[in-house]
């Protein structure tokens, strides 16, 4: 505060009314820091045996963190002093693309596409980078299913992760008990997941901004403290082992064929590899996210994708135009839910085991960032946050435990430079009169 | 009935330590109207802090009790409101004014941060905190069963009690609470009349701090085991006790902590133990739905 209003003084005594107060600033800063730091990182406890805790103490970490506060305050500083004046974002891609309403021009997405869909066939490409392509478009499916739900509909959804654990969990259940495979179990966990979400969201529905945000945010903690405590059909905390894996119509991938069948490889008259698995799945999942985001963009333009995008923008005047809110709110609700477990249904077979664990409210967290920070509404934003999300971590292998760390940092600084995410959009698809209005 | 009574007791003291964190929600919310989701963790910081206070005065060779607990309680709450004050400054000023979602985020962001912020620094395991306070008061006994009041729930209880009249004091009394009461009702309007707004704001955010550092301490003491996520469902928790009571509404946070507290030490005493968290959900829908504005709310007027 006191630097930004001494900077703005005129010229004659200017070096000396920068640097002192930015001096002063980055001294606050750095105490601060170290006033932080002084218990939690400078005195670290550990186990003595026998249920006691001894203190070590780690001074120069918190003499460190000072110095990397007071350094990093200086630089911010001259770099907002060396940026100041000048039009924020232009020419960058970023709000180029914004521009446009969030939406690529087609060269970019076929170009997208292409890529996407030759990643497995690359001569560079690995098992480990088909792996986590799988991953990332697990996220990114999530993240327009969810995007339906909050970019659409503008209901804060913080309990998404139980669709895709209802999903997930139906189709173990299917197999388990019923014998049903992935293909026959898909439309079911679909189905059921979107149950729960009208299950969800009648009672829901009076609610508003945040109060909904809790709400469905102990829905997902009531679903799984369930999973985890009704071990006889769930099988708990131990999960449910042993999913059956998607074939190709019928054909499975497997070394030696079950009794009477075909495998994949046999059927081709190709050699056995183990990667055939992973690239079909890679293939499924690409589909099923293309799926997605096509239903999205098509019912952005249907009746109920407007009334939704209307509903967003003000209910008062929806309700005064003759627009039921609560069949408006449960469709986005269900059709979000149906996504989900979709892509639960998939996780499912794809890990061929699950637990309540990989359902936690982190996994929410995730899904809704990635929809946040990639922009609220925009497709293409989900699926740049979805990359930046999941694979940084990755790439941040070697120093795996600060993973959650920077994820964490990462969602608060990107909120802080863009607020409204990477592709900020939330221009309605349609307006009335001829010109959009500048924003 | 007497196992009813010792049931009550418990629930009380796990209601004053819920009181005590909803505060720190209900007053953000009435002031910026965001829900804090860093909360949660500033109570863990704040156990955490305790748990290293207490260490530190045993090396120091502090050892009459009233004297550590003292100690601890003014170190705890002054480093715990440091480490508010930052959250608001980093995370959420910056994004006052911009769109609803936004500071939400931020504080999901923050939440992920802090927790693994203290895993790293301090370890995953559980820190164990040998008993301080013990011995206690036999209240009541009937066929073989006894009902206990420690001296450590009396100390929770009374200690809760203390700081609430002191804070409702201090809101209605003091410049300080009369600028933030007026920053509730209209933040552009107290700032036209001279009221600094940003300071007010970070003062909320160090009290609901300073606040629920004590209930860190006390959540040490109480169950004598603590853990880098303990922030997330007590956050949760004490969300839904703010809710309960009224959000904005100060007594109506310590009712509803109270309220939140009985209702899950009876549904694990008469219930079952495994469910006793959803109980707590099933609380907050419920409320939500049949009386959105909680029991001590004032009703929210949609403007058009």
């Amino acid at each position: 505060m006191t630097a930004a209003s001494g900077l703005a003084v005129d010229n004659t005594s200017k070096s000396r009314d920068f640097w002192a107060p930015l001096l002063k600033d980055a001294v606050l800063a750095a105490l601060v820091a170290v006033l932080l730091a002084l218990p939690l990182v400078g005195l670290q406890t550990y186990d003595i045996g026998g249920g006691a805790l001894g203190i070590r103490t780690h001074f120069d970490w918190v003499a460190i963190a000072g110095a990397a506060v007071f350094g990093g305050r200086i630089a911010l500083r001259m770099l907002q002093q060396l940026y100041r004046g000048r039009p924020r974002g232009r020419g960058r891609i970023l709000p180029v693309l914004a521009a446009r309403g969030g939406r690529p021009a087609m060269p970019i997405t076929l170009a997208g596409l292409v890529c996407a869909a030759a990643l497995p066939f690359l001569p560079f490409s690995s098992r480990y980078l088909i792996d986590l392509g799988t991953t990332v478009l697990i996220y990114v499916m999530l993240g327009w299913g969810l995007n339906v739900v909050v970019g659409l509909a503008g209901l804060l959804d913080l309990g998404y992760v139980a669709f895709y654990a209802v999903g997930a969990y139906t189709f173990a259940l299917l197999a388990r008990d019923l014998g049903f495979g992935f293909w026959e179990a898909l439309p079911f966990s679909g189905l059921v997941a979107a149950s729960f979400g009208i299950i969800l969201g009648f009672p829901v529905l009076r609610l508003r901004g945040d109060y909904l945000a809790i709400v469905t945010l102990g829905f997902g903690e009531i679903i799984r403290v369930v999973l985890l405590n009704w071990a006889s059909v769930t099988g708990g905390p131990n999960g449910i082992s042993d999913i059956p894996r998607p074939s190709f119509f019928g054909l499975p991938f497997a070394r030696s064929a079950p009794e009477g069948g075909t495998t994949f490889h046999q059927f081709f008259g190709v050699e056995f590899s183990p990667e055939h698995r992973v690239v079909f799945l890679y293939l499924v999942i690409l589909a099923m996210a293309l799926l997605t985001n096509a239903f999205t963009l098509r019912i952005r333009k249907l009746p109920i994708g407007r009334a939704w995008e209307a509903l967003r923008e003000d209910e008062v005047a929806c309700r005064a135009l003759g627009i039921n809110p609560t069949t408006i709110k449960l469709s986005a609700f269900a059709i979000g839910a149906m996504f989900g477990g979709l892509a639960g249904s998939f996780f499912a077979t794809r890990q061929g085991f699950i637990s309540p664990e990989s359902f936690t409210f982190i996994e929410s967290a995730t899904i809704l960032a990635i929809v946040v920070l990639g922009g609220m509404g925009s497709q293409l934003g989900v699926v740049l946050a979805a990359i930046l999300l999941v694979s940084l971590p990755e790439f941040g292998r070697a120093f795996a435990e600060f993973r959650m760390l920077i994820f964490g940092a990462a969602m608060v600084g990107v909120m802080v430079w863009r607020p409204r995410g990477l592709i900020a959009h939330r221009e309605p698809t349609v307006r009335l009169g001829l010109q959009p209005a500048a924003r | 009935m007497a196992y009813f009574l010792q049931q009550l007791i418990n629930g009380l003291t796990l209601g004053s330590i819920y009181g005590l964190i909803a505060i720190g929600y209900t007053m953000v919310y009435g002031i910026i109207g965001m829900i804090n989701f860093a909360h949660g963790e500033i109570y863990m910081i704040g156990a955490f802090i305790s748990i290293i206070a207490f260490l530190v005065l045993g090396l120091v060779g502090v050892t009459y009790i009233p004297l550590a607990l003292a100690t601890v309680l003014a170190t705890t709450m002054l480093f715990t409101s440091i480490y508010g004050w930052a959250v608001e400054r980093i995370a959420y000023r910056p994004l006052r004014g911009s769109f609803r979602l936004a500071p939400l985020i931020s504080a999901i962001g923050m939440s992920i941060f802090l927790q693994n912020y203290v895993q790293i620094f301090q370890g995953a395991r559980v820190k164990p905190m040998p008993p301080l306070i013990q011995g206690g008061l036999t209240v009541f006994e009937s066929g073989g069963f006894t009902v206990r009041l420690s001296y450590l729930q009396l100390f929770i209880v009374l200690l809760t009690l203390g700081l609430m009249i002191g804070f409702t004091t201090l809101i209605a009394t003091t410049p300080l609470g009369r600028a933030q009461r007026a920053c509730e009702q209209d933040m552009r309007m107290a700032a036209l009349l001279g009221v600094d707004v940003d300071r007010v704001i970070s003062l909320t955010f160090v009290m609901g701090a300073a606040l629920a550092a004590v209930a860190g301490l006390m959540v040490t003491l109480y169950y004598g085991v603590i853990d880098f996520f303990i922030g997330f469902l007590a956050g949760v928790k004490a969300f839904t006790a703010a809710v309960l009571g009224g959000i904005g509404s100060l007594p109506g946070a310590m009712l509803g902590g109270i309220l939140i507290g009985l209702i899950e030490a009876f549904w694990s005493a008469y219930f079952s133990v495994e469910y006793k968290d959803v109980s707590v959900f099933v609380v907050l829908v419920l409320v939500l739905i049949f009386c959105p504005t909680g029991l001590l709310g004032r009703p929210e007027v949609e403007k058009v």
